[in-house]
């Protein structure tokens, strides 16, 4: 038993957060989210280089074949300071890959999520925003025995910069995955301007595309596979958002100390110093469920359900306040569009829905809770 | 990170599990005292009383994986407490096994294992709560002795207490923190009088204790003159270290779950209610939090870092799970809430367990002036 990081992880941390320093600090996000996609091939192909790209890609594949407690670390940095990226999205690409891609689907994208030439995402909501399976009314039409799909996807992360959607639709029967490039005939892409400008996302409109065999996943259980992919980006978006909690609650703690009113550092009065070390107490227990969640994705998969909802409900709820507390201790200056600090609360905005929101994630843990201990009364 | 166990740490838990289903019976007879006694005198022959203190104390001399598997699975099966002197074992023990003298050592901590003694901890004063500090219950040096003069209150168990874990001033002349001194004083002492003060849930569970005049044998002080501060801060962390905490929480969701299973509310069973299911999903959350939060802890003291002001941590949790839960116990009553019953003095009694220890206040100062960083008020 032990949980604590490895020293590479220490020094993955580190190579990170030196990354950042120099390549993205806050000023250069700022520059980014005037940018059409919020997204820079230079940022994306240096993200290559440094190897974090293809952190969750297997060696054959051209990645380091890490895993996603190592994954984790990377998001908690880039969260900390907001790094506008496709680093989630591509890395949930890299994962459907894994869990359901054919050789074939391996080889022609895994080398290209690793080395920056493409950037992958999910496609899974539809207007009536209902997670999962149950919410995908996309219908496939058979044409020979290619899937043909009439429709369209909302709320796609990172829509404008993405090269290939993995697609969730209805098959002849159940829940299938497809491969749709976004320069196959009938793709089209509209961006929805963002309330945060750091985090893009689209609707993605499909008309008569058509899915060849070899476009699709395998399909031996594939509404498992979306529930997995979908508790990958559970745990994912939590890593990122933790870190950006950290990030708020850093920048609150510095103006704390150096604001000065009634001749005091305002950090001194238990109003503010009281909530900053609540704050602290929440992600603290954040890291805690977020690193065995982590953990439990590679180690022990069928704990992962249970641990993502967990550490997501409580992230999803506790930024929620940080973002608006840390405004608030902020004064006026947190109004300002000058301050960074809004730049978090908009951020924990983007985050609380991700992947379900609290309630969402309490009430499944409730049906886990009442499946395990055949506790009567479900309704 | 790696959350398996070795096959040696799995075979004690195996053989952890194979004692309780030998030796306690379902349901655990827990208010039998004939079953108690012997409980205890089988764990004692294990070692498993004082888990981890030394062996040549008496102790099991056992490490911190085994004792949180132990904790763990003495938990799951709801077994009764390993040893009765709780405050004995969980602070004042730990504190004598890193400052006590040889002699100490011999006359304490064996006597603690075995149950023959019941100590209670003297800190806090009618003016001294959370500034514990500034206490000023005087001992003068008298010879070999220490005479006592003042008063302490609060103090847990000091009815049936057979000792006292003693915070006293000896030099009012240094800063508030060098002039405090710990001594280990028996409560029969001549000068010692107890007054009981009933709890708000009708219960005599704290006291005020007199010291008129109490002489006690220099031999009684608990490392050096003036050193008390630091004898008892290193208790504390004891007291807030997470593991245990979790273990207790856990049961008690456990508790709550039962409870809402066979409650109705407005004519709908309990758990057909969203309300109820999203806040025992939230109380699962933090109890698991919690537990984790230990093990990040834990793998710490492996690695010889000692816990610090983090154990706040659970402290906290523990505190906002506890009257979550004592408000959702009354609400699943629902009129009968009203009532006198087991359920709702329990209710009542969370809200003294909050406090007990340092109030959450305290807590959220010492995480923000020694983790954050921000000035003292």
């Amino acid at each position: 038993m032990n949980f604590g990081f490895s020293e590479e992880q220490g020094y993955l941390r580190d190579a990170v957060r030196k990354f950042i320093d120099g390549r993205c600090p806050i000023p250069e996000v700022r520059r980014l989210m005037a940018t059409r996609d919020a997204h820079s091939p230079e940022l994306w192909s240096a993200l290559a280089e440094q190897g974090s790209l293809g952190l969750l890609v297997p060696e054959e594949h051209g990645g380091a074949g890490l895993g996603w407690v190592d994954f984790v670390v990377l998001l908690e940095e880039t969260g900390r300071t907001l790094l506008p990226s496709p680093l989630v999205s591509t890395a949930l690409a890299v994962m459907a890959l894994r869990e359901a891609g054919s050789r074939a689907q391996q080889g022609r994208w895994l080398p290209r999520f690793a080395d920056a030439s493409a950037v992958g995402t999910l496609a899974v909501l539809e207007a009536n925003d209902v997670q999962g399976a149950p919410g995908v009314g996309l219908v496939a039409t058979g044409e020979g025995d290619a899937d043909v799909l009439r429709g369209e996807k909302r709320f796609v992360a990172d829509a404008g910069s993405a090269d290939v959607f993995v697609v969730a639709y209805r098959g002849r029967p159940g829940i299938r995955l497809g491969l749709v490039r976004k320069d196959a005939p009938g793709v089209r892409v509209e961006l929805v301007p963002g309330l945060d400008e750091t985090k893009r996302s689209g609707t993605l409109l499909l008309d008569g595309v058509r899915l060849a065999p070899e476009d699709r996943l395998a399909e031996a259980d594939p509404e498992a596979t979306l529930e997995w992919l979908l508790d990958c980006g559970r745990v994912a978006v939590t890593a990122e958002g933790l870190g950006a909690a950290e990030g708020a609650l850093a920048l609150t703690v510095q103006y704390a100390k150096d604001r000065v009113q009634f001749g005091s550092p305002i950090g001194r009065f238990q109003g503010v110093k009281h909530r900053l070390a609540d704050i602290w107490v929440d992600t603290e227990s954040i890291k805690s469920l977020l690193y065995y969640a982590a953990w439990t994705i590679d180690n022990r998969r069928d704990e992962l359900p249970r641990y993502a909802s967990l550490a997501k409900a409580y992230l999803a709820d506790a930024f929620t306040r940080i973002g608006v507390d840390c405004i608030q201790l902020h004064g006026a200056v947190g109004y300002t569009i000058e301050y960074d600090i809004q730049l978090y609360l908009k951020r924990s905005k983007w985050l609380r829905p991700m992947f379900g929101d609290g309630d969402y994630h309490r009430d499944r843990l409730a049906r886990l809770a009442l499946a395990a201990n055949g506790m009567g009364g479900n309704p | 990170m790696d959350f398996n166990f070795t096959p040696e740490e799995q075979a004690f838990r195996d053989e952890v599990r194979a004692f309780l289903a030998a030796h306690l019976p379902n349901p655990v007879p827990d208010e039998d005292p004939d079953f108690v006694r012997e409980w205890n005198r089988q764990v004692r022959a294990k070692r498993w009383i004082g888990f981890n203190w030394p062996r040549e104390w008496g102790g099991g001399g056992g490490d911190l994986i085994r004792q949180f598997i132990l904790k763990e699975e003495m938990s799951a099966r709801r077994a009764p407490a390993l040893g009765t002197d709780f405050m004995g074992l969980t602070w004042v023990g730990p504190a004598i096994i890193v400052h006590g003298s040889q002699d100490q050592k011999a006359e304490h901590l064996e006597a603690i294992l075995d149950g023959r003694t019941q100590w209670c901890t003297g800190y806090s004063e009618p003016d001294v709560g959370s500034d514990l500090a500034s206490l000023q219950c005087r001992a003068e040096r008298d010879g070999d002795e220490y005479v006592i003069h003042g008063q302490k209150i609060w103090t847990t168990s000091a009815h049936f207490a057979s000792h006292i874990f003693l915070l006293v001033r000896t030099d009012p002349t240094v800063s508030k923190y060098k002039g405090i001194t710990c001594l280990l004083v028996p409560m029969n002492t001549p000068g010692i009088s107890v007054s009981p003060i009933e709890n708000l849930s009708g219960k005599a569970s704290f006291n005020q204790v007199f010291f008129d005049g109490a002489r006690t044998p220099v031999s009684n002080r608990l490392g050096a003159e003036g050193e008390g501060w630091r004898v008892v801060m290193g208790a504390l962390a004891n007291e807030r270290s997470g593991i245990s905490e979790s273990t207790e929480m856990r049961q008690h969701l456990d508790d709550i779950r039962s409870l809402a299973r066979d409650s109705v509310r407005n004519g709908r069973p309990a758990l057909a209610d969203d309300r109820v299911r999203r806040r025992l999903s939230e109380m699962e959350i933090r109890v698991e939090a919690m537990r984790l939060t230990g093990l990040r802890h834990l793998t710490d003291q492996l690695n010889g870092k000692p816990s610090g002001s983090e154990t706040a941590i659970n402290k906290l949790q523990r505190g906002i799970l506890e009257l979550e839960m004592s408000e959702l116990t009354l609400e699943l009553l629902g009129s009968a809430a009203q009532h006198q019953g087991e359920l709702q003095h329990e209710a009542l009694a969370w809200h003294g367990t909050v406090i007990g220890g340092g109030s959450p206040n305290i807590q959220r100062n010492i995480i923000a002036e020694r983790i954050l960083g921000l000035p003292k008020d």
